[in-house]
């Protein structure tokens, strides 16, 4: 049932046969292959295990449950696996099983979900044991043939050898018979120190159709008969719509429908996007007036501030007393911080795509959880999930976005109301920094006290602010309280752990939950966390008198403190610097790894900020990739660095007052400063590295400047400030 | 019926006039590597070529550029099947991370190239404005000066 293509979306050259395994019943994607459901074997292949299929041509399928987004996911486990398998890298390609098939083979290729830098850290285990798991029943399907014994039979590149008669066979010729064996009972892994394949820094598979043009994206779907669709929730989120006046649009030239969508928005079902945007564009709509309507960024912050001294607060991190030991201190230091909402942007705007009938529901699009879209889509369109399949596309960036799934609801309710019709929906950029769930805003209060030798004796960290988990995670709150909003102040833990040894701590959090819809941001509460607590720090030591990192080094545990110290000698910390440049650090741990980085900065007297270069240190325990990993710390940064030169999203009667890159600015090339990144894997632990160092990047910056300035920043953007010498 | 000449190929096209090129050759003439960013000619994602010139073609009205205007995209840099100098140090640069504005990138540092044929840093900062939110920057700098040497 693949005839339902159409002359664009048949790929020229195709990355995975669709459908490679007959035993899984077909829907794998990956790259540009559109899917069907209920699509069947072109090319039938026999699936060895879950995670590898090969193919008679020796071509070697490694299936791929995390979504990729740009941050390498896909190359890096299929790594994985490869280095189990033994198989040769250069035939080797990926596919994404369906949701779907995963619930029908109880969640065989287990979670999905592509957030928080798991992708590795948390399946290298078993995608590692599938590869092993094939490797070991192809050798044993070639000893069968030979009738010798596996254990006198090596494998190398995919190749299997009996060296006491030379016989060789490929994968390819034994994968039917291997797939009839029984999965080994027992797994051994290659240590680390003798892989091949894992650990090199190997090239992207997902490259060449990025360069052409070729590379298929949600937003360029097309399937025959489909139509385009655009959508406006409500500005103020939340507020239902009264009314709206579709006889207005409804005769222009191409427009096929205009819909309600949930309670609070509408779409226009265009023949194509930019009739479908013109139509929205000219709708008459009017949305309920709520209290929300009054709600702006200066009452936030009212509410924040008064959080700031409020009575009571969740408490995340406690040792001795901290109160009662800066009441003592021989010298007290205190400083207010506050970090504004930020917004994802992906390059590719929200979009999915639907087709609803009756007895079933498809939906095609960019997502960071192929099983919460599923269900979504189960919902949305009131079909069992069994029912319903979607076909995960390439994200055009993730960033935490797209873990969500309001687009791909969106699309279902509207596909529901033109059954047999594929829909489109795409978000304009508008439509998109506008209905976002952002970053959350947040203030803290530091209090330090130091004894008369400079050491700290005690501090009180003090979050006043909005938690994500208790929007969209309630069930994961504890007690009330928000784990998430610990990190990097957790007291123990592989996660995200505190790296200070302070006698007398206090952290706690004063929750303050604005309407603004809050959301995972790469990097999430790491980045404001490590903002305040590494300027803050630089603030101690300057109360102090010492210098910044002498400072560190006394209360750093050893794994923070190794890759501290790492950083700050590849950068050449205390070394002369050219005139005008000025060092700043920070560290801190999050998802599992340790980091560091180095800032060099200069600011002119017209108070014109450089940053020349930043070096940055990780401790991911294992390096899977050393290319991609160098490509997400710089890319981390543009992302951090941006936030601190440019981001605030701001609230003017309950709605979001940025609309488009021209209200919500982006670093460009032209302020990139060089990054150096020095990878210090210490093994024993499996770190990410998607996130971890974004979290860096502006405290580094902001001690840098106040080296520069004397101007201590306490608050984001830098665009409100003025940067000429104090 | 206005003619529309995309990667030397005349297309007739009968969409309203003032349809920008960006939708007209996504929607209309079905070349999707041209990406929708933002609309307003911030971020480059659907930078096309228009007689040589890198334009972003959501600005650009169907009625400017029907007749003789030569209009290439990121699908008509390649010449029988061999990547242009610019994809290929792409390519080794291992450059694009989600690869949405890569289209874009890469047609402004084709046009940079021509303009420039051993830009500076100072010429790259100058011409590059396209926005990348994966964060490639350090890559696309690399990849052009690589470009250059070809």
């Amino acid at each position: 049932m693949t005839t339902k293509t159409n002359a664009h979306a048949k790929p020229v050259r195709r990355r995975s046969v669709m459908a490679g395994a007959a035993a899984a019943g077909g829907g794998f994607t990956f790259g540009f292959n559109v899917p069907f459901f209920g699509a069947h074997a072109q090319a039938a292949a026999p699936e060895i295990n879950a995670w590898v299929v090969i193919r008679p041509d020796d071509k070697v399928v490694i299936r791929i449950a995390r979504s990729e987004m740009g941050q390498g996911t896909e190359t890096g486990l299929a790594q994985l696996v490869a280095e189990e398998l033994e198989c040769d890298w250069s035939k080797v390609t990926t596919e994404y099983p369906t949701p779907t098939q995963n619930l029908a083979r109880q969640r065989i290729w287990r979670n999905f979900s592509t957030g928080g830098s798991r992708g590795v850290r948390e399946s290298n285990e078993y995608v590692r044991q599938g590869g092993a798991a094939a490797r070991d029943m192809l050798v044993r399907a070639a000893a069968a043939e030979w009738k010798v014994k596996p254990e006198e039979c090596s494998v190398d590149k995919g190749v299997i050898t009996h060296k006491a008669t030379n016989r060789k066979l490929t994968y390819g010729k034994v994968a039917a018979a291997a797939a009839k064996l029984d999965p080994p009972k027992e797994i051994k892994l290659k240590d680390p120190k003798d892989w091949k394949i894992a650990g090199k820094p190997l090239k992207r598979l997902d490259t060449l159709d990025k360069l052409t043009g070729k590379q298929i994206y949600g937003i360029d779907l097309r399937l025959p008969g489909m139509l385009t669709a655009t959508i406006k929730d409500a500005p103020v989120f939340g507020a239902k719509v009264v009314s709206f006046d579709a006889d207005r649009v409804k005769s222009m030239p191409g427009v096929k429908g205009v819909v309600k969508v949930g309670d609070t928005a509408v779409a226009v079902i265009a023949e194509t996007y930019w009739t479908a945007r013109n139509a929205l564009a000219a709708l008459p709509v009017v949305w309920e007036e709520t209290a929300n309507s009054k709600v702006s960024s200066a009452t936030i912050a009212a509410t924040l501030k008064e959080g700031l001294d409020a009575a009571e607060a969740f408490v995340g991190n406690k040792a001795g007393d901290a109160k009662a030991a800066i009441a003592g201190a021989a010298k007290k230091i205190e400083a207010v911080y506050s970090y504004p909402y930020q917004h994802h942007v992906t390059m590719e705007p929200m979009n999915a795509t639907a087709l609803f009938t009756p007895d079933k529901c498809e939906v095609w699009c960019p997502t960071q959880n192929g099983e919460a879209a599923l269900a979504a889509t189960a919902d949305a369109s009131g079909l069992p999930a069994a029912k319903c399949e979607v076909y995960k596309m390439l994200l055009g960036g993730g960033f935490g976005r797209r873990g969500r799934t309001d687009y791909v609801r969106q699309a279902v309710l509207i596909a529901k109301q033109m059954p047999g019709v594929p829909i489109k929906l795409i978000w304009s950029r508008e439509e998109d920094m506008t209905h976002c769930q952002y970053h959350p805003v947040t203030m803290c209060k530091l209090v330090g006290g130091l004894n008369d030798k400079g050491d700290l004796v005690g501090l009180h960290v003090r979050i006043s602010g909005q938690s994500i988990l208790s929007s969209v995670l309630p069930q994961n709150l504890v007690n009330g309280m928000d784990p998430v909003q610990f990190q990097g102040f957790a007291a123990s833990g592989v996660e995200a752990a505190y790296g200070y040894n302070v006698p007398n701590l206090l952290v706690d959090h004063a929750m303050r939950n604005p309407h603004v819809p809050p959301g995972f941001w790469r990097g999430v509460n790491t980045n404001q966390n490590a903002v305040y607590m590494e300027c803050f720090m630089d603030e101690l030591a300057a109360a102090a008198g010492q210098d910044p990192l002498e400072f560190r080094r006394k209360m750093l545990k050893p794994k923070w403190l190794a890759v501290l110290n790492a950083a700050a000698a590849k950068a050449g910390y205390g070394k002369p610097l050219p005139k005008g440049h000025f060092h700043g650090i920070a560290q801190i741990m999050g998802y599992g790894s340790y980091v560091a980085g180095v800032a060099e900065v200069s600011v002119s007297d017209a108070g014109v900020l450089k940053i020349h270069k930043i070096t940055a240190a990780t401790d991911c325990g294992h390096v899977v990739n050393p290319a991609q990993i160098e490509r997400q710390v710089a890319g981390s940064f543009v992302y951090g660095l941006t936030a601190l030169l440019y981001g605030e999203i701001t609230i003017k009667d309950g709605a979001v007052e940025q609309t488009n890159f021209d209200s919500y600015n982006m670093m460009r090339i032209d302020e990139m400063p060089k990054v150096e990144t020095v990878l210090v894997p210490s093994g024993g632990f499996w770190g990410g590295v998607g996130e971890p160092t974004i979290a860096v990047a502006a405290p580094a910056v902001l001690n840098a400047i106040a080296k520069a300035t004397g101007k201590r920043i306490r608050s984001l953007p830098l665009m409100h400030h003025d940067l000429k010498k104090a | 019926m206005p003619a529309l000449t995309v990667n030397g190929k005349v297309h007739q096209v009968t969409v309203d006039p003032r349809t920008p090129l960006l939708w007209v050759l996504r929607d209309t003439i079905g070349l999707t590597g041209t990406k929708y960013g933002c609309g307003v000619a911030q971020c480059g994602a659907c930078t096309v070529h228009i007689d040589g010139v890198a334009t972003r073609s959501c600005q650009v009205p169907l009625s400017q550029v029907t007749g003789n205007k030569k209009i290439v995209t990121v699908e008509g840099l390649a010449t029988n099947g061999v990547l242009n100098k610019v994809q290929r140090a792409w390519l080794a640069q291992d450059v694009p991370q989600c690869g949405y504005c890569q289209s874009g990138m890469i047609m402004a540092a084709v046009a940079l190239l021509k303009d420039k044929p051993k830009p500076t840093d100072a010429d790259i900062d100058a011409a590059m404005t396209n926005i990348c939110r994966c964060g490639t920057y350090q890559q696309v700098r690399a990849a052009i000066h690589e470009a250059a040497k070809a």
